[in-house]
């Protein structure tokens, strides 16, 4: 028996075609995953990811039992604000990227993987019982209270206030700066309003109770229509991240992959003093690493890179040196692309390396992130 | 929406289709078949000389998420195959009896036709109606 979200009603009415996505029935694509890409690239789509999940996190020391588990700096932000971060174990290992927000000085709201959603709460649960001042935090998952949906697109902006009343800081949610969020009311309920995205588009992440979910969805494909906006399933929701070289978990990160091996030591902020998985993490850091996440273009017309497919080095000897951890045919591009692991000292861009393809090896080189640039 | 079937055309329970022309088939995938792949991103085709067998798997179709085999439904040397997938795989999604075919066969045992579904058989085997 599969999850379904707030709008599994919306996604039969709109013809969606549904797969189980990690025990979710979800749609993978409408009008199909091209169509969808190439909207959001050059108008705006509308994608479902009330399967994600809220963790509402709260107290007087809610930002530094916070700054344990998290790899990035809360102190970073200032109210309703967010940033991307990552909750790695003691090997430094991931456990969960995410976005946390900072909706008042004690009070967090964390967005995580669907995937992951039991396995971060009780991470973040066994790590709060150790905690000394946990009295002094209140920890709730309410991921089944809250659905979510992600408009992208360069003309997102256009629409985005006419959707809802406007409010306070800031009155227009179009001038919300990258990774700012505002709290909206609507049929009388909080909903937030932030700006980001999995995408590499200008765009705005809505999280609502999930009782008025389907109506906000409704309202902004009512809006969007105009513009071009198209609902967009989880198909070109990968073509589109897998461009801009973003990371998706269970692929270039898991329990075993560091977020330095993933090309992510932004995200950690070692300067911030303890937190786990910081040892290994700084180790890491100043010693270097055995693998190392690239960026790669096919060098032909082939068939598509895949996830798990052998990435060998070119050349006359040739021995495999990684695996595929995403890869697609790039609507943008026309060629195959993807990302993958080799060791650090084969990772340099423009290296020719080969993909391991149904027993043929496909030329591919490697490239910088992200693979696809507007303009 | 309604699978679109022409007349002239046999096809394979595995949703290829042969149109023949002089004891040489014309092979691609049903219209059927492009609707449940969506966006053919590339076609992996057989070379010209190679010798099929009926049934057998002989080249491969791959959509943005998925890649699948095409089984030749006839026997036969490979006469010709369709170069314009090389640089428009989404030939196979909008023309798939007409410009998206693959490949070409010069049949060895046209009598194998004859284990081919007919228009309306084909429209029953895949749940409509023509």
């Amino acid at each position: 028996m599969l999850n379904r979200t707030p709008l599994f009603a919306t996604h039969q009415k709109l013809g969606a075609r549904l797969i189980d996505f990690g025990g979710w029935e979800m749609p993978v694509q409408y009008s199909g995953i091209v169509d969808e890409h190439k909207a959001v690239r050059t108008a705006a789509g509308l994608f479902d990811i009330s399967h994600m999940g809220e963790i509402v996190v709260r107290g007087s020391a809610a930002p530094d039992f916070l700054n344990w588990v998290l790899t990035n700096d809360i102190h970073k932000l200032q109210n309703r604000q967010g940033q991307y971060t990552l909750m790695c174990n003691e090997r430094g290992g991931a456990i969960d990227d995410l976005y946390v927000y900072q909706v008042e000085a004690e009070e967090f709201l964390l967005i995580v993987n669907a995937s992951r959603i039991s396995i971060d709460a009780a991470w973040l649960n066994q790590q709060l019982a150790a905690f000394p001042r946990r009295a002094a935090v209140d920890l709730k998952n309410l991921s089944a209270d809250f659905g979510a949906m992600a408009l992208q697109g360069p003309k997102a902006a256009q629409f985005i206030d006419t959707c809802f009343p406007s409010g306070t800081e800031p009155a227009l949610a179009g001038t919300l700066r990258k990774n700012d969020m505002a709290r909206r009311e609507y049929q009388g309920r909080f909903i937030f309003i932030s700006r980001t995205g999995y995408t590499g588009e200008d765009g705005f992440e809505i999280v609502a109770p999930a009782e008025i979910t389907p109506a906000i969805w409704n309202r902004v494909m009512e809006i969007g229509a105009p513009f071009g906006l198209k609902p967009a399933g989880l198909g070109a929701r990968d073509t589109l991240r897998t461009e801009v070289c973003y990371p998706l978990y269970g692929h270039e990160l898991d329990e075993n992959t560091t977020p330095i091996e993933a090309g992510l030591s932004m995200f950690v902020a070692l300067g911030k003093g303890e937190f786990m998985g910081r040892p290994v993490l700084a180790e890491q850091k100043a010693r270097g690493t055995t693998k190392k996440l690239v960026a790669f273009k096919s060098a032909e017309k082939t068939a598509p890179p895949r996830p798990q497919y052998p990435i060998w080095s070119a050349g006359p000897e040739r021995r495999q040196i990684g695996h595929v951890t995403s890869g697609t045919q790039s609507p943008s591009l026309g060629i195959g692309i993807g990302m993958g692991y080799v060791p650090p000292e084969m990772s340099a861009v423009n290296s020719a390396i080969a993909i391991e393809i149904r027993g043929k090896h496909a030329p591919a080189t490697i490239s910088p992130k992200p693979l696809y640039r507007k303009g | 929406m309604s699978n679109q079937i022409p007349g002239g055309v046999l096809h394979a329970k595995t949703h290829e289709w042969a149109r023949v022309r002089e004891g040489v088939a014309a092979i691609g995938i049903s219209d059927h078949a492009q609707h449940e792949l969506t966006d053919v991103v590339f076609v992996e085709l057989p070379a010209v000389g190679r010798v099929l067998q009926a049934g057998a798997a002989c080249a491969v179709v791959e959509s943005v998420k998925t890649a699948s085999d095409v089984y030749s439904p006839v026997s036969g040397e490979v006469t010709a195959v369709n170069q314009n997938l090389t640089q428009h795989p989404e030939l196979v999604n909008t023309d798939p009896y007409g410009e998206g075919w693959f490949f070409e066969v010069k049949l060895s045992r046209p009598a194998e036709l004859n284990g081919l579904l007919k228009p309306a058989d084909y429209a029953r085997e895949i749940g409509g109606q023509l």
